[in-house]
């Protein structure tokens, strides 16, 4: 299982990138959660301007046993949609960290990231779960 | 499924489970001045012998399109229905009118639905149909929420024509949370037809979709071609809604006119003409919305072995599936009546649907032409298009002429004021392949002695 170093990560399995150039939050989701969901079939995403809020859904994924909800990490708006999933949703498969993000949000407040765990506490966390389930 | 009826030992254990001593206890919750403390006010019972006798009385009573020359149409009409259909019908294979809860089973089933879906889409013009919803006006219903859905709720308002059927404008209604926020009125121009200036008037950002009636509810035409051109300008959804399903058979479907979601009654379409139903909703779209499209879809795949197999696919949108999400509370379709349609068309073909629906437009016609030249009877909207129904202005009220007519044998249409009070003198008349040569001229001459 893949986990970048330099990502933050939530419980529900997402990830999320400060970009500091740009000013915006670029929010995927994670190898282990793609893994499990298994081959994805399609992703609703929002558009530009849409607003998020942290812990509420704002993208669908789905896949052939169901759909899963996508919560955002942080409060703002959508500056960005990842529009290559559209045509090739499996890209969240190949590729969760890079070429499969989901968007990039402009966030209200950056501290709302300062919940999200470490890429080592992640993996704990992951190992739990896997622990927990044998 | 078998009906067993619980014993009182059965009930006695499951209000224990519950902790409540007595039934009543569970009616609690309702107010004391509205339950009734005596029994229902019925007639005592009879020995079965007795009671098919009773019920065979009562039945000689009613009427039927058998027995007595009618030209009502208003949404259902009087076609004939092969013996094939019904035969079908009967095999205890298809005799639910659900879709199992684990379909894939039932390959049989689920091919029906198929190809219930391909026949409905080639008819529209569209590029995927659902598997049926309940009746035209829950149809029309769906659609109002789907295009608002396309438009991820950010467009409030949906363009509601004053043509389309009055039921299904009121079912509509029904279903929504703010009818009057949602909803806007489109007037009827002078020809029977939307009016296209009152709908410019209308037409902002703010709205979701235009949806339109063709044939509307008075049997005519709508110009779909302009209308897909002023909303397309403001990206606003073209919603086609009908009630004469045959009538595409004849018409250029509304696919045709790129019209963005199909919706109306198939019950033209192998169902009889039957007080309380059931009917059957049709819903069709482009592909591109398919994931806001409520019900099921049934499609084809191929199974491990290459084989074709049928699959019930984009169920993750329904209800039972994830309730929050869902795109409507529909979870379900019209199985067995979809199974009638699919039947219906298969034994009829292309060209058999085409015949028929070009018999059901000369009766019409031919009908039209006579009411005309009796003095006093108007047919306002002569000069539009329409398929087999149309509109027809007595002299004297409908409440006083068709009771007479009824009274000689036929039943000469359906009076509007029942939709619209104001429209006392206006009657809607339809003729099918049903409609003999005999009882149109029967009609003519009868209807011509009652006004003079």
């Amino acid at each position: 299982m893949d986990v970048p170093k330099y990502l933050k990560y939530s419980k529900d399995h997402e990830w999320a990138n400060y970009d500091d150039d740009d000013g915006v939050v670029v929010v995927g989701i994670t190898d282990y959660a793609q893994e499990k969901i298994g081959d994805i079939t399609y992703v609703e995403l929002p558009e530009e301007g849409d607003e998020t809020e942290k812990g509420a859904g704002f993208a669908e994924i789905e896949h052939h046993k169901g759909v899963e909800e996508v919560y955002a990490p942080a409060t703002g708006r959508v500056f960005e949609a990842n529009a290559s999933l559209q045509e090739a949703p499996d890209l969240v498969n190949q590729d969760p960290f890079d070429e499969g993000w989901l968007v990039k949000i402009e966030p209200t407040d950056l501290s709302e990231l300062d919940d999200m765990m470490s890429a080592a506490d992640y993996e704990e966390y992951v190992k739990g779960l896997r622990e927990d389930k044998d | 499924m078998r009906y067993v009826p619980h014993t009182p030992e059965d009930i006695q254990e499951m209000l224990a489970v519950i902790g409540v001593k007595d039934i009543s206890e569970l009616f609690g919750t309702i107010p004391e001045h509205l339950q009734m403390d005596r029994v229902l006010d019925l007639p005592e019972p009879l020995p079965e012998c007795m009671l098919n006798y009773r019920l065979e009385e009562l039945s000689a009573r009613n009427s039927d399109s058998t027995r007595i020359a009618t030209f009502t149409g208003a949404g259902i009409y009087n076609h004939y229905v092969p013996a094939a259909v019904g035969q079908m019908l009967l095999r205890s294979e298809f005799y639910t009118a659900y879709t199992p809860y684990q379909p894939e089973v039932s390959q049989g089933t689920l091919q029906s639905v198929f190809e219930y879906q391909t026949m409905i889409a080639r008819l529209l013009g569209m590029e995927v149909s659902n598997a049926s919803l309940y009746d035209g006006s829950t149809a029309v219903a769906e659609a109002v929420g789907m295009a608002l859905r396309i438009h991820r709720n950010k467009r409030p308002k949906v363009l509601l024509a004053d043509s389309v059927h009055p039921e299904y404008r009121a079912v509509a209604r029904t279903y929504l949370t703010h009818p009057d926020d949602t909803l806007q009125a489109v007037k009827m121009g002078p020809d029977g037809r939307l009016d296209q200036a009152d709908l410019s008037a209308q037409l902002s950002g703010d709205v979701a979709a235009l949806i339109v009636q063709s044939p509307n509810f008075y049997g005519l035409v709508e110009d779909l071609a302009a209308l897909r051109e002023e909303t397309a300008a403001h990206g606003i959804l073209l919603v086609v809604a009908f009630s004469e399903a045959l009538s595409y058979a004849m018409l250029q479907p509304p696919g045709a006119f790129d019209a963005d979601i199909v919706v109306g009654e198939g019950q033209s379409f192998g169902m009889p003409v039957s007080y309380g139903g059931p009917l059957l909703g049709i819903m069709a779209t482009r592909k591109k919305f398919v994931r806001a499209l409520p019900g099921r879809l049934v499609g084809k795949t191929i199974d491990r072995n290459g084989n074709d197999a049928f699959v019930v696919t984009l169920a993750t949108r329904e209800q039972h599936i994830r309730r929050e999400k869902a795109t409507s509370n529909i979870c379900t379709n019209e199985g067995l009546c979809a199974l009638s349609a699919a039947l219906y068309l298969t034994l009829l073909g292309n060209s058999g649907l085409q015949k028929l629906a070009t018999v059901n437009h000369h009766a019409s016609r031919y009908l039209a032409n006579q009411l005309a030249s009796i003095p006093g009877v108007n047919l306002p909207y002569l000069e539009t298009p329409w398929f087999n129904e149309f509109v027809v202005e007595l002299p004297l009220p409908t409440a006083t002429v068709m009771p007479r007519m009824v009274e000689s044998g036929i039943v000469p249409g359906v009076a509007v004021e029942r939709f619209l009070p104001e429209a006392t003198h206006l009657m809607l008349v339809a003729c099918t392949e049903l409609t003999s040569r005999e009882s149109i001229d029967k009609y003519v001459s009868l209807l011509g002695k009652v006004v003079a």
